[in-house]
């Protein structure tokens, strides 16, 4: 176990030079021009403009700021933001919390949400609940978050005022007053990631239990007269949730990635927000400093997510 | 993204422009006087500040947000003139000995006992310091461009800043007046010189003389301020706190202020007419705050030939456009002109007057200096006529509907940004220009290519046959007007960095300009500034469609105190805002 780790850590070095190289060389070949935003203004003439570059270093060509950039981050240093001017990791780490408390929540009571609803659904199907809940999730994954999160903005920020959606980073928590505020100004934005999380969940859970139900160890267990709630619980549940385990752990991910859309939405300052925003002005050092997280933490989970398999499923072994 | 973020504004036509140049008044409802009696002010932008610093930013949005704490020696006020409501103690005028006869030299007295706030003096060195900073190469601010021709801007003593152009400046408040020149504290920024300045902290959480002191500032999210209890004006601001938030989409910012009321201002609402009038007219919580500037909605036409088949020489300012540029390319301009329908583009899309108006010239904002020789041939809008300009002119039309010549078809490919506004725009042009006789093709780049010297798919490059977009200009034309003259014609030599896209080179035109840069007498730079403006427009080089207005923010009905300008930040005058 712990050789087939480390190999796979091994392997893992390439694949995020590999991964770091297309990523740099996808930026640099867009478009996007870092100093677009001066485009049409008549204060910022051709020669200021030439010389800003030049103290950004876009002078060089940019095999040569990729290997700077790797080099770099060698060492752990992310560089500077163009639009900022300021460090890569101080926006990282200040909208990673925005992005927890928002994607991270979400996930998480997707997840709370999901298994109950998907092994119920499995051991009542055809129920009405299982019917509410198919309804419910076909809904979840097939309406976009832009569509629930102004469709919720319109009812309840618009027309009935209960809620803001504009989100207040600066919100500190520090009295009862103060939750109910993050409550209030986080329950949109998580309604509507939460559900589409656990709609997926839910009828991945579900499909693995039906699965489950017929085997032959289940019948067994039945017929050596344990009760229902301990077969289901117990047996059925658990190796069904093998599958689903591995699902959540390379969903984990994706927490970091933020939730572009929706963070756009209810102005949420999160590490969605700040990639998108980062793309269209060509802000090159945050865009590939979040992919590289990413992709670092993508390879990560999938390692994770192979032992878990390991663990959970005794007939697994590595070697 | 919407494009004219990053813009200077312009001066009401609309409305009669509030007070002269001097003092904005205080309207009659300025609640109690006294600092801080207000809780907080809540300002939407739908683009995130990312950096205090003016002098390193990258949109109107860092500007505006640094506005609050650090100020020019004075502002362009709503009639495109100086006001003395920042750091200088009066305007400096010919009249009152403040500027030399030469119009070389420009004496500014500062205000008495000013203080930072961190309690230090303000002194006429800071000014200095800030001028230092601006024109020293390897800086690389954004706002070079004002200290450019100034020779030096010495202290004379603490409370006496003098500014020496180079040759006579007849734009004699270049340096100084309005968003280029924020002054920094010397004391912050010393340590900073030269290359070092992005390092320094003082760009996310400058010291400042303004109303306002930055509390917490996340870049690309919120920055909250406090008062500042060091402000020179002891009743002013009103506010104890500003929550000045990004981020977010231009229709859910009008939204926030006018259906939830969430916010009290919210900033340059670019939305459609049809959306945001129905939103702002049945309001209960907040109107709309508009004012016009120089901003013009424009086609360019191009004068290079943006031909492929040119390989290397494509759109090169020495090629020749095949049917904007030959024997015929004023005919041909003209008929395109004549097939414009720009009235329809502004009650349609700009809500006729709520956001734009039909356009005719690009001087505009500037009683003085708009050209009304222009107005009869922007009002000819007839698409038979035009095309029977070009029947007469031998441009025959063919089985498929397009005049042709010589083997040389008018098809035009009309690029602009991804926008909704300006798409519909183009659906409108060509519709009409097709009746002329052109054949037109629809091209659409986002506006962060779009506006690039890089990307073949710029306005730079203009690898089109038209292209539109808006733009303005300072008060003083000059400087705008010069994007047309020859030496300016972009193209490989200075690798597309250039200002005149339209490579449009006409002698006549030039010499206009270099009178421009040396007539010292109002009412003949007045004249020059018309006729430079009718040669574009006669000469069909750009076909004005709407003046824009500069401002287009919504403000709740609560905020007193508010008057746009249309030259300047859109905080110009934040200190006054009141409930």
């Amino acid at each position: 176990m712990g050789r087939y780790v480390l190999r796979r850590l091994l392997i893992a070095i390439p694949t995020l030079i590999v991964i770091s190289f297309v990523v740099y060389a996808i930026l640099a070949l867009a478009p996007t021009d870092p100093l677009a935003s001066f485009g049409a203004d008549p204060r910022v003439p051709p020669e200021v403009r030439e010389r800003i570059r030049e103290s950004l270093g876009l002078n060089q060509p940019w095999h040569v700021r990729y290997v700077k950039w790797v080099i770099a981050i060698a060492h752990l240093d992310f560089g500077y933001s163009f639009m900022s001017r300021s460090p890569v990791m101080d926006l990282i780490w200040q909208r990673l919390p925005n992005t927890l408390a928002v994607v991270g929540v979400a996930y998480v009571i997707g997840v709370l949400l999901a298994v109950p609803i998907g092994m119920i659904s499995a051991v009542r199907r055809y129920s009405v609940f299982d019917h509410l809940s198919t309804t419910f999730a076909f809904i979840g994954f097939s309406v976009p978050t832009f569509f629930t999160g102004l469709l919720l903005i319109i009812i309840f920020s618009v027309k009935l005022h209960w809620l803001p959606f504009i989100y207040d980073s600066t919100l500190k928590i520090t009295s009862l007053s103060t939750l109910g505020d993050q409550i209030r100004q986080s329950i949109m934005p998580i309604t509507v990631l939460a559900l589409f999380d656990t709609a997926t969940i839910a009828r991945y859970t579900r499909a693995e239990m039906l699965e489950h139900l017929p085997l032959d160890y289940v019948r067994t267990a039945r017929a050596k007269g344990l009760k229902e709630r301990l077969v289901v619980l117990r047996h059925v549940l658990r190796n069904s949730l093998i599958p689903v385990v591995t699902l959540v752990a390379l969903g984990i991910p994706a927490v970091f990635g933020g939730a572009i859309v929706t963070e756009q939405i209810f102005r949420v300052p999160g590490i969605g927000e700040l990639l998108v925003r980062s793309i269209g002005q060509g802000d090159t050092p945050v865009v590939a400093a979040i992919l590289l997280i990413f992709a670092t933490l993508v390879v990560l989970f999938n390692l994770v997510a192979d032992v878990l398999y390991g663990v959970l499923d005794p007939r697994i072994r590595y070697s | 993204m919407a494009a004219a973020t990053m813009t200077l504004a312009a001066c009401g036509q609309s409305t009669t422009p509030p007070a002269a140049s001097g003092t904005v008044a205080p309207s009659a409802t300025v609640a109690a006087a006294k600092r801080g009696a207000g809780d907080d002010l809540k300002i939407l932008y739908w683009q995130a500040p990312t950096i205090l610093n003016a002098h390193l930013a990258t949109g109107t949005k860092d500007s505006d947000a640094a506005r609050l704490v650090t100020e020019p020696l004075a502002s362009y006020g709503p009639d495109a003139k100086p006001l003395a409501n920042g750091l200088a103690a009066e305007i400096p005028t010919v009249a009152n000995g403040g500027v030399s006869a030469d119009l070389t030299a420009v004496t500014w007295k500062l205000k008495q006992g000013v203080k930072w706030s961190d309690g230090s003096a303000f002194t006429a060195d800071d000014v200095a310091f800030t001028f230092s900073l601006m024109a020293d190469p390897k800086t690389a601010v954004s706002t070079s461009d004002a200290a450019e021709g100034v020779k030096s801007v010495v202290a004379k003593d603490a409370n006496t800043v003098v500014v020496t152009y180079a040759a006579p400046n007849p734009n004699i408040y270049q340096w100084g007046v309005g968003t280029c020149c924020y002054i920094l504290q010397k004391k912050q920024f010393e340590a900073f010189q030269g290359e070092k300045l992005k390092d320094a902290p003082g760009n996310l959480k400058p010291i400042g003389t303004g109303p306002y002191v930055v509390d917490t500032f996340k870049s690309g999210d919120v920055v909250t301020y406090k008062m500042n209890d060091q402000f020179r004006e002891p009743t002013k601001p009103y506010f104890k706190s500003v929550t000045f938030k990004g981020g977010g989409d231009a229709p859910s910012a009008a939204r926030a202020v006018f259906q939830t009321g969430d916010v009290d201002y919210a900033w340059n609402l670019q939305v459609e007419a049809g959306i945001l009038k129905p939103m702002a007219d049945t309001s209960t919580k907040g109107k709309l705050l508009t004012v016009y500037g120089s901003s013009v909605e424009r086609i360019m036409l191009n004068f290079s030939d943006p031909s492929a088949s040119l390989g290397a020489k494509r759109g090169e300012p020495d090629t020749k456009h095949p049917f904007f540029n030959g024997p015929d390319g004023k005919t041909v301009r003209t008929a395109l002109a004549m097939a414009t329908d720009r009235k329809t583009v502004a009650q349609q899309i700009y809500g006729d007057g709520l956001a734009g108006k039909a356009g005719c010239n690009i001087v505009t904002g500037v009683p003085d200096f708009e050209s009304t020789a222009t107005t009869d041939f922007c009002n000819k809008f007839d698409t038979t006529a035009a095309g029977k300009l070009l029947d007469d002119a031998g441009w025959k039309l063919g089985a498929d509907n397009v005049r042709a010549k010589g083997g040389i078809k008018l098809n035009i490919v009309y690029q602009t940004t991804v926008n909704a506004v300006r798409q519909k725009t183009q659906d409108i042009m060509k519709q009409n220009w097709e009746k002329a006789g052109f054949k037109v093709e629809l091209k659409s780049v986002p506006a962060d290519v779009f506006f690039t010297n890089t990307s073949p798919d710029g306005a730079n490059h203009f690898w089109a046959d038209v292209e539109m977009f808006t733009n303005n200009s300072d008060p003083d034309f000059t400087n705008y007007l010069n994007g047309w003259t020859s030496k300016q014609a972009t193209g490989s030599a200075n690798n597309w960095n250039s200002a005149n896209y339209n490579r449009y080179q006409n002698p006549a035109y030039d010499t206009v300009i270099d009178q421009l840069r040396t007539e010292k007498d109002p009412a003949k730079r007045a004249a020059l500034f018309k006729q430079a403006n009718d040669i574009l427009i006669l000469d069909v080089v750009i076909i004005p469609v709407v003046t824009r207005t500069q401002v287009t923010s919504g403000i709740s009905n609560t905020l007193k105190n508010v008057v746009p300008t249309g030259w300047d930040s859109e905080m110009y005058a934040v200190q006054n805002f009141g409930k």
